[in-house]
């Protein structure tokens, strides 16, 4: 039984289904009403954060910290419905979620966040975070945070962990085919991206929201500012994936015509 | 668990109740200021618990004198609060019938006439007359014009970052602890279950809270307020028989639109005399829109959605919107008894506030700034009676509290209100009497009525399209509805002269496109269904269904042998089936055939 420091790292990405419009600002491009829209905890960082929780939970004197980055009001947001999820400590970063930021920029942030923290010991510490992204998918930021932390041993687009007898981690990372391949990392620290991972979305537990919070208000308190890469940048166009709806009551409409139907369009589109 | 104050319910009510009692359990300078009775040596342990997913979600767009939010917020700047506007112009139109179809009274439809006949002195304009004048009891024009849902974000924010309370969205409350007389907290509902409340993967049985003090705020259909009226009983002459379904569109306006942030406009006489409209416009190009759709509208199948869209198209309110996109969309119950649906306001261990303890004032058509305000009040209450190390039993909240809302300007404009709305129950036009003269004399004269619940009132399909479809006619209409598993009144409708909806994917789009555009509507696995039919032979027996006429989300939807089902991925929870039932429930008369649950999900846009 190992004790492990694991720290993940995480960001805010607006709630499913919202409506995204890319709009420019001073600052250079922005998501229109971007501090209205709900937001919640980056899917991919999500499972990773619930996976750490779990690894935790069954090697006792582990401690799971949630390095975070977004705009304060909705990391605050976010906490309100996460922290009953997964007992972490938080480390808040204040800065652009909107996904109009660069990997390098994100992951400079993050990785200066966990060399900050207090008492953080190299043998004992996983890195976990998502493989990409719901904002952006570039793929690229936990790869650089491992790089500046000179983590050498990194598994993406992972979906399993376990721990051997002797404490080497067997990992299982997603190869194309729908394949994983088996790895063993003989001990700490390592870094994982994770992709979805095994374990559904922990129920919401009052007991541990009340314990969460006692460390969570304090750390978005003393948030740090970030930039995350934006300053300096240029985009040179922004657009949304291709969005197209349209509306129409067709009645009896047998299966296989509806099917068709369906074809058409998207070959249309 | 154990805290000190557990609070049901985040909206307005609650938003006043911890931003009052926060600036109160802290010292400026972060220091406690009332240490913890359940944690000593930390400050008060106050936790409120949020149904739906997100704080915001699920409530509506407002325009509001904002007293009480002005009296907690002195410096208050409408800037400060995303989709807020000071009110800049306000007015009145009279909606003519531009299709023919609705339903208005002999009197309504010869006033019609001799309006179009003088049009031109009356500057009817798009079908529409605007009113010379706003009676000073409607009248909000020092007011805001608010999102709620941004606004009580907004609040929660500055409750949270104050560390004197945790909100807690996604966290349905299930049950109130009824203990030795009194409230002794809640308990929070079961989650990995199945759709029967079966445990299933990743059984979490509901956590029970305990607390000296249980805050009710859960809104005009909370469960736990329901819950505490059959525990403890209501007051003599208190009744909930009066209701409206509000349903909105929250819309990008066109860049061809000229009305400025802070226009109110307020719409009576279509699509159908008894639905009012309402108009706000926000920041931004941005409006809320919407009717109301009250109980005492005698029509079995009163769909609010098809009459939203029909009243959008009005030439009058097409004009401004046309060209114009669906951000949002939502809809709640109000509950419209006032100050009539009071409840028991305390008892030992708990006490009410919100809409739901009857705050609404029914003749000014204002909910919000009275609800903020029942917080306030009892949040005061609270600090005063913690300050004295005194027990909240019901003595004690019924001298802090209950004498304070008895002296507050909430509660004496409600008794003015009390029987305004009364000539309603006779028809539109004793009602629109009733609620002038009693605002006119301050609540002295009213029209009498007698509010009844819909199984008394709402007549059958056939009687209420007699002259316009036949029995027989109704009757293919409802056997091709079922057999479809969709409601019945879109054919109804079209059958009696509506016109049919020319969708156009951006402003009128189908039902189930305003769910997932506009409302973003979602459930979380692993609840139970919150919505149950407690005698299905009965509903499979109705010959009305309003349930699913009505049914804000089409959750509720003729299945087996045209049995009413529940969808809960569709159900935004604004609780219209709870109250809309035509069966009369055969151990309280007074309720219908359905049980409306805590739940969870619903609606995830804040824009509301």
């Amino acid at each position: 039984m190992s004790e492990y420091q694991i720290v993940v790292c995480g960001s805010v990405v607006p709630d499913p289904l919202q409506t995204l419009e890319p709009v420019s600002g001073p600052a250079g491009p922005a998501l229109k009403n971007e501090m209205m829209l709900p937001a919640w905890l980056d899917p991919w960082a999500g499972h990773a954060l619930f996976e750490a929780a779990n690894l935790a939970a069954k090697n006792p004197g582990s401690k799971v910290w949630l390095v975070a980055l977004g705009p304060k009001a909705k990391l605050q947001q976010t906490m309100m419905t996460l922290a009953q999820k997964a007992p972490f400590e938080l480390i808040a970063l204040d800065g652009s979620a909107s996904g109009f930021t660069d990997a390098t920029g994100t992951a400079t942030a993050l990785a200066e966040a966990i060399q900050a923290i207090p008492g953080l010991d190299r043998s004992r510490l996983l890195v976990f975070g998502g493989w990409e992204s719901a904002s952006r998918g570039a793929g690229a930021t936990m790869q650089i945070v491992g790089e500046l932390l000179g983590i050498t041993d990194q598994f993406q687009g992972v979906d399993e962990i376990g721990i051997a007898a002797d404490g080497s981690l067997k990992v299982l990372e997603r190869i194309e085919g729908g394949r994983h391949q088996v790895s063993v990392c003989e001990a700490p620290p390592a870094l994982l991206g994770w992709a979805t991972g095994n374990l559904p979305e922990p129920r919401n537990n009052p007991q541990v929201g009340m314990a969460n919070m006692r460390t969570i208000m304090p750390a978005l308190q003393k948030a740090k500012p970030v930039k995350a890469g934006a300053e300096g940048l240029k985009f040179h166009s922004v657009s949304l994936p291709k969005q197209a709806r349209d509306t129409k009551v067709v009645k009896d409409l047998p299966p296989d015509q509806i099917a068709a139907e369906i074809v058409e369009w998207i070959t249309n589109k | 668990m154990e805290a000190d104050i557990v609070c049901v319910g985040f909206g307005p009510a609650s938003g006043g109740f911890l931003t009052t009692l926060a600036r109160g359990i802290l010292n400026p300078d972060g220091s406690t200021a009332i240490e913890s009775p359940s944690v000593p040596g930390l400050p008060l342990q106050v936790v409120c618990y949020e149904r739906a997913d997100d704080i915001g979600f699920g409530v509506s767009g407002v325009v509001t004198r904002a007293r009480g939010l002005r009296k907690s917020f002195p410096d208050l700047d409408p800037a400060q609060i995303p989709m807020a506007a000071e009110v800049k112009d306000e007015k009145i139109l009279y909606l003519l019938d531009p299709v023919g179809a609705s339903r208005r009274p002999a009197l309504m439809r010869a006033a019609d006439v001799a309006i179009r006949a003088v049009g031109g002195i009356l500057g009817v304009k798009d079908s529409a007359m605007e009113l010379p004048w706003t009676p000073e009891f409607l009248n909000k024009h020092d007011g805001l014009v608010l999102s709620t849902g941004q606004f009580t974000q907004w609040v929660g924010q500055q409750v949270m970052g104050s560390g004197a309370a945790q909100i807690w969205p996604g966290s349905p409350v299930g049950e109130v602890l009824v203990e030795e007389g009194g409230v002794a907290g809640i308990r929070l509902v079961d989650q990995g279950v199945t759709k029967e409340g079966k445990p299933s993967e990743g059984f979490l049985p509901g956590m029970e809270v305990r607390a000296a003090l249980t805050v009710v705020a859960d809104g005009p259909v909370g469960p736990i307020g329901r819950q505490l009226d059959k525990a403890f009983g209501t007051p003599e002459g208190h009744q909930t028989h009066d209701w409206a379904l509000g349903m909105k569109f929250v819309v990008d306006l066109p860049e061809t639109c000229t009305l400025e942030p802070g226009t109110v406009l307020h719409t009576l006489g279509y699509p159908e005399p008894e639905i009012f409209g309402f108009f706000y416009v926000h920041p931004n190009r941005v409006a809320s829109m919407g009717i109301f759709v009250p109980s005492w509208f005698d029509n079995p199948a009163r769909t609010a959605y098809r009459y939203l869209q029909h009243w959008m198209l009005h030439p009058a309110i097409w004009r401004h919107v046309q060209g114009g996109r669906l951000r949002s969309w939502g809809a709640k119950t109000l509950q419209e008894s006032g100050r009539r649906g009071e409840p028991r306001l305390v008892g030992k261990g708990f006490a009410r506030i919100g809409e739901g303890s009857g705050s609404t004032n029914v003749l000014t058509n204002s909910g919000v700034d009275e609800a903020w305000t029942t917080g306030v009040l009892l949040a005061e209450a609270v600090l005063e009676l913690l300050k004295q190390k005194k027990p909240f039993t019901a003595e004690n909240l019924e001298t802090t509290y209950v004498s304070r809302r008895r002296e507050s300007w909430v509660d004496k404009e409600g008794l003015i209100a009390e029987r305004a709305r009364d000539g309603f129950q006779r028809g539109i036009i004793p009602g629109m009497i009733g609620m002038m003269v009693a605002g006119l004399t301050r609540g002295l004269v009213a029209m009498p009525g007698n509010p009844m619940p819909p199984h008394r009132r709402v007549p059958s399909l056939e009687e209420y399209y007699r002259g316009r479809i036949s029995p027989e006619e109704i009757q293919t209409i409802r056997k091709e509805s079922d057999a479809k598993g969709i409601s019945a009144h879109a054919a109804l409708m079209e059958r009696a002269g509506w016109p049919a909806i020319p969708f156009d994917g951006e402003l009128l789009v189908s039902h189930q496109d305003a769910l997932l555009i506009g409302g973003k509507v979602q459930a979380p696995a692993g609840y139970a269904d919150h919505v149950e039919f407690l005698y299905p032979h009965d509903c499979t027996a109705c010959g009305k269904k309003i349930c699913i006429e009505m049914c804000s989300g089409q959750a509720i939807f003729p299945g087996e042998n045209g049995h009413p089902a529940f969808d809960r991925e569709k159900c935004i929870y604004c609780g219209a089936c709870l109250w809309n039932c035509a069966k009369a429930n055969p151990k309280d008369p007074e309720k219908g055939l359905i049980a409306f649950h805590a739940g969870a999900g619903g609606l995830h846009s804040a824009e509301n």
